[in-house]
């Protein structure tokens, strides 16, 4: 638990508080995800994320910081991402501008030096000069380090950076704390709240996983992502958004190569409220299933079975089998 | 409590899911903070902190189910007492009498916790075989006290009156259902700790196992095994193709990442050379007795396409033939079937198939090619070709050679192997799944 009562991690008293907390904002959370925040405050602990695109992996970390009115820090990461553009830089251009503004002044100083020997050790006074915090451009985890409440620090996609960067990570992520070389060790005074997400594109190494709790999000059952629906798509009658959730599980279960996500049930739901639909019927869906499906070849495939599908999605009887026929989470 | 969880962590590790100590340790910060009433919690929890992809998770969760199901017993063996237990000097009555009361109805509770107390006095949780399953239950039975009851069955046994026989009878029901009992717990602390070491130990024997002796019983085995080796060598060689450095001064890059400095050189980027990715053409001769190598071979490097991106597969035994669309398209086996009932008839002959594949397949070769043959080289007496294999081999990165013979075999009877010897980068024999494994990562490596 937090010790310092200024941080701003204090809501998080139980795994109830943080499911009621995240529901406030509108996201709606499982045990399992809600269990994975609260041991990541408690053992301050990364959580790593893993799951299919669009399941909510990065609205966790903007909704927490949402939540507790922290500020979200984001690093996206990609391929031959480096410490300058994660951690530090110094303000070249800064520096070089004092330099030249200042040069007259340096004249005038080391004018009164007789010998090389003595202006040199007067030029050494300076140096600290420039190599101070000043000048220091912090990136995304070294501004996360510096937040005096506390931050939610995302980095996102992890598995998109080389091997390099995610071993440097490594003394960021267990200690809290960035070493400068010209101005020493700057550690967190509250650690952020780490949470790392990842699609899989490659395997991550062990050490960073053994740092990390893990937790993977699948694709929502019935029931939840009915609640998400409502949550996200203001003025959707009850009759639409259950046929809507019901024809999206079924596309979920065929064989297709992308599986649609939540994002694409969201949008799909806005799409069908603003073409006024009151049920779902085949003509809309057929119009509409661009929205949802993102493959030519997965329209091509669900396509013959749609008048099927619409059919069972507006029955009375689906709901049930649907809601327990399609596993939750991993 | 916290024994529960070292326990518990053991068995983990004997079924393959890595935990570090520092992970141990965070389990027990974990337990601690939660506590132990909610099951479903503690399951979510210690999945959280100790299984660290989605197949360890379901190796935990399995774990968990099996492993916590005694707990209850454990914690009421701990409230219960230890006074209720076999002592060396108990007079063999009062033994018989203390388990025959266990074994009635509505004892289960105290059951449960004297079969708690008799696992950790024979040592239930260093079982690892299911053998041991029978030797675990006697012992547990005899630490609960069986000797004495043993003893006095005997003495009933001997009285050969009406009430003697009754009583033999009722103790040998006793003891049934004590050993019973003694064996399901016993069971089920194999399934724990036991059956995942089983399983690694028959897939050490099956990886040395010579190809061509596997058993139609053990293919399912092998299938998971070879996608075992799959995954591990995509692992290794999937990662992200890095650049090299070459040492050399990026005038044009510098330039523009200094351009905001005044063209002063702070940043200064080095020449860089990006690697090669794999490509690689496997030919297989798919005659007789090499067939059964080309299937492993085929499913190997099948299951890591994620680690070769550019694969090509040619099937011959006299024509050689693509098969990169039937693997594609067909169920695995299916696909190899179809492939030997298509392309596995007729003689061998090596000269032919580099002649279909000159005319056919020569621009699929460039210096970034590795080409795999896998073939005795037996070609019936027919013309080698040397000629075309030679210039394969001098356009391709490099020209691998398996063969299933041992090399005692090679260059006997129509063995042709030592001509093409000189112009491959390697050939190897292989034998087993391991050489196989071997073989293809040598081959990736080179592309590292």
């Amino acid at each position: 638990m937090a010790k310092d009562k200024k941080t701003g991690y204090e809501p998080m008293t139980s795994i109830e508080a943080i499911t009621a907390g995240l529901d406030t904002v509108g996201y709606i959370s499982v045990s399992q995800i809600s269990t994975a925040v609260f041991l990541a405050h408690g053992l301050r602990k990364p959580i790593l994320i893993e799951g299919p695109a669009g399941v909510g992996k990065t609205d966790l970390a903007a909704s927490l910081s949402k939540w507790l009115n922290l500020p979200l820090i984001r690093l996206q990461c990609y391929e031959g991402l480096d410490e300058g553009k994660a951690l530090y830089e110094w303000k070249y251009g800064k520096q070089l501008l004092y330099t030249q503004i200042l040069k007259e002044k340096l004249n005038e100083l080391l004018g009164g030096a007789e010998t090389l020997k003595d202006s040199l050790s007067k030029l050494s006074g300076f140096e600290d000069l420039f190599f101070s915090p000043q000048f220091l451009e912090a990136r995304p985890l070294l501004h996360a380090m510096q937040q005096d409440r506390g931050s939610v620090l995302l980095i996102d996609e992890i598995d998109k950076s080389d091997e390099a960067f995610e071993a440097f990570l490594l003394e960021v992520l267990s200690d809290y704390q960035v070493t400068v070389p010209e101005i020493g060790t700057i550690r967190a005074n509250v650690p952020p709240l780490v949470i790392l997400t990842s699609n899989n594109v490659r395997e991550l190494g062990d050490a960073l996983k053994r740092r990390c709790l893990h937790l993977h999000i699948g694709f929502p059952d019935h029931e939840r992502e009915q609640r998400i629906v409502r949550a996200r798509v203001d003025g959707i009658s009850d009759t639409l958004l259950n046929q809507l959730v019901r024809f999206v599980q079924s596309v979920r279960e065929t064989d297709i190569k992308k599986r649609p996500s939540i994002a694409e049930t969201v949008d799909w739901a806005r799409t069908l409220l603003l073409l006024h639909a009151a049920t779902l019927d085949e003509a809309f869906v057929r119009d509409t299933l661009n929205v949802l499906l993102k493959h030519e070849s997965d329209i091509a495939a669900v396509s013959p079975a749609i008048g099927k599908m619409v059919r069972e999605a507006t029955g009375p009887d689906g709901r049930g089998r649907l809601a327990s026929g399609y596993p939750d989470m991993g | 409590m916290e024994k529960q969880i070292s326990n518990f962590i053991r068995a983990l590790r004997s079924a393959d899911v890595r935990v570090s100590t520092g992970e141990a340790l965070d389990a027990a910060r974990t337990v601690a903070m939660i506590g132990y009433d909610d099951r479903a919690l503690m399951k979510d929890s210690l999945a959280c902190v100790l299984a660290k992809s989605e197949s360890e998770k379901q190796v935990h969760d399995r774990l968990f189910e099996l492993y916590f199901s005694s707990a209850p017993a454990g914690s009421a063996a701990q409230s219960a007492g230890a006074g209720s237990d076999s002592e060396p000097g108990e007079d063999p009555k009062d033994a018989a009498e203390r388990l025959s009361q266990l074994t009635q109805q509505g004892n289960e509770q105290a059951l449960a916790a004297a079969i708690e107390r008799a696992a950790e006095q024979a040592g239930l949780n260093d079982i690892r075989f299911s053998t041991q399953v029978a030797y675990f239950a006697q012992s547990m039975v005899r630490a609960m006290g069986g000797e004495q009851l043993q003893a006095r069955l005997l003495e009933a046994l001997q009285g050969r009156t009406p009430d003697a026989d009754a009583e033999a009878q009722r103790l040998i029901d006793v003891r049934r259902a004590l050993t019973m009992t003694a064996r399901e717990r016993a069971e089920r602390a194999f399934q724990t700790f036991g059956a995942a070491e089983t399983e690694k130990f028959r897939d050490e024997v099956a990886a040395t196992k010579r190809l061509s002796a596997i058993e139609a019983s053990d293919m399912a085995r092998m299938k998971q095994l070879v996608a075992k080796v799959a995954k591990r060598l995509a692992v290794k060689h999937s990662r992200r193709r890095k650049r090299t450095q070459l040492g050399l001064l990026d005038v044009r890059r510098t330039m523009r990442a200094n351009a905001g400095v005044d063209g002063i050189p702070f940043n200064v980027i080095w020449r860089q050379k990006k690697k090669d990715r794999p490509k690689i053409i496997v030919i297989c001769d798919v005659s007789g007795s090499v067939a059964l190598y080309v299937r492993f071979l085929l499913l190997l490097l099948f299951s890591m396409k994620e680690a070769i991106p550019d694969l090509h597969a040619f099937a011959f035994s006299y024509r050689l033939k693509s098969v990169d669309d039937i693997l594609e398209t067909m169920e695995f086996d299916a696909a190899i079937r179809k492939i030997l009932r298509e392309i596995g008839l007729g003689s061998t002959s090596y000269g032919q198939a580099f002649s279909d594949f000159k005319m056919e397949h020569e621009n699929k070769i460039d210096r970034r090619t590795t080409i795999i043959i896998l073939g005795d080289g037996r070609s019936n007496y027919g013309d080698p070709r040397l000629d075309l294999f030679r210039d394969f081999a001098g356009r391709a990165k490099r020209v691998i050679w398996l063969n299933p013979e041992g090399r005692a075999l090679w260059g006997t009877g129509d063995s042709v192997i030592p001509r093409y010897e000189p112009f491959c980068a390697q050939m190897s024999h292989v034998a087993t799944l391991k050489d196989l494994e071997k073989a293809i990562d040598e081959v990736l490596t080179a592309y590292s």
